[in-house]
């Protein structure tokens, strides 16, 4: 057709076929899995603390506990940033202000 | 998991399945409180053994935390432990969880904020607190005004976070055991260790650490 001379049109005209609220939605549930992608950092981070600890363990196994819960403290706050991706995904799904 | 229910109204508020369930946390707080202190002698027995021991490692956990000459808020910090431990666990007895609602893990933020604003305030003096706002450099003022507002806005994420996800993720896994022919007694268990009750435990740990790192380094 001669209003699909580029893919931008293309992707343009088929998504004018649908009803407004369709493609909300829709965009919605991609938003919301790639909204996911920030549970990569914490793993990351995380894990390297784990690291950290189980080496701090190895130089000085009396102090375990210590170093055990230092280790869950500092992970736990560096989750937050996961759990901020986690509420616009749940927010994405469940509260969506973009469909009233 | 749908929002929290409500179940009627008093005097234009709204009764909702937070403040039920949260009253009924404060009950059972309260009755563990009662067996534990009940008929106290100089050579305790077995419950009032627990008691102490309680009480002497939050003791313990508040003057290594904070100092020793800060003792005074270690009676508030075994209350908000309590009640966030108290609460966090409540999937393994099926109510709702009331930390699993924006408005209360918001409320216990606010606290642990207004605190830390007042006794700033009150052991730096009004011209000290303002200068601090402008350490290490005047050009910071901006951020370190930021970050006062960030710390209360990042505590009650995280806990809301946790727990309104382990709450989504119990939900779904019991909707979808509900299609097998018998009762689902065993394979929610280890997921119930997991999200109830160690991450409900250590978020409460967490969140009353961080309560006493922000108020003793406003004291300084």
């Amino acid at each position: 057709m001669i209003g699909d001379a580029n893919i931008v049109d293309f992707l343009l005209q088929f998504l004018g076929q649908f009803d407004g609220i369709d493609v909300i939605k829709a965009f919605s549930a991609i938003g919301a899995g790639t909204a996911m992608i920030a549970g990569v950092g914490p793993g990351i981070g995380q894990g390297f603390a784990a690291g950290k600890g189980a080496e701090a363990v190895g130089i000085r196994p009396d102090s375990q506990s210590d170093i055990i819960r230092t280790m869950l403290l500092g992970a736990a706050v560096a989750e937050t940033t996961g759990i901020y991706g986690l509420i616009v995904a749940l927010i994405l799904l469940f509260a969506n202000p973009f469909l009233g | 998991m749908e929002g929290p229910k409500i179940y009627g109204e008093l005097f234009g508020l709204p009764i909702t399945q937070t403040l039920v369930n949260t009253w009924i946390v404060m009950a059972m707080i309260l009755v563990v409180c009662a067996i534990l202190t009940k008929n106290m002698q100089k050579r305790p027995g077995k419950a009032q053994v627990i008691a102490e021991t309680i009480v002497t490692v939050m003791d313990g956990l508040v003057g290594q935390t904070m100092g020793k000459d800060k003792m005074k808020f270690a009676p508030w910090m075994l209350a908000l432990i309590m009640f966030l431990a108290f609460s966090n666990t409540s999937g393994i007895y099926g109510l709702r969880s009331p930390t699993a609602d924006l408005n209360c893990t918001v409320g216990l933020a606010l606290m642990t904020f207004f605190m830390t604003q007042f006794f700033g305030l009150k052991s730096k003096g009004l011209g000290g607190y303002l200068k601090g706002f402008l350490e290490p450099m005047p050009f910071l003022l901006p951020i370190n005004i930021i970050g006062e507002f960030a710390n209360p806005i990042s505590l009650s994420f995280r806990l809301f976070g946790n727990l309104l996800g382990g709450g989504i993720i119990m939900a779904l896994l019991y909707s979808a055991l509900a299609g097998l022919y018998f009762f689902p007694i065993v394979i929610p268990v280890p997921l119930h260790f997991y999200f109830d009750i160690f991450s409900g435990l250590l978020q409460s740990f967490i969140f009353t650490m961080l309560s006493m790192v922000f108020i003793s380094g406003a004291m300084d």
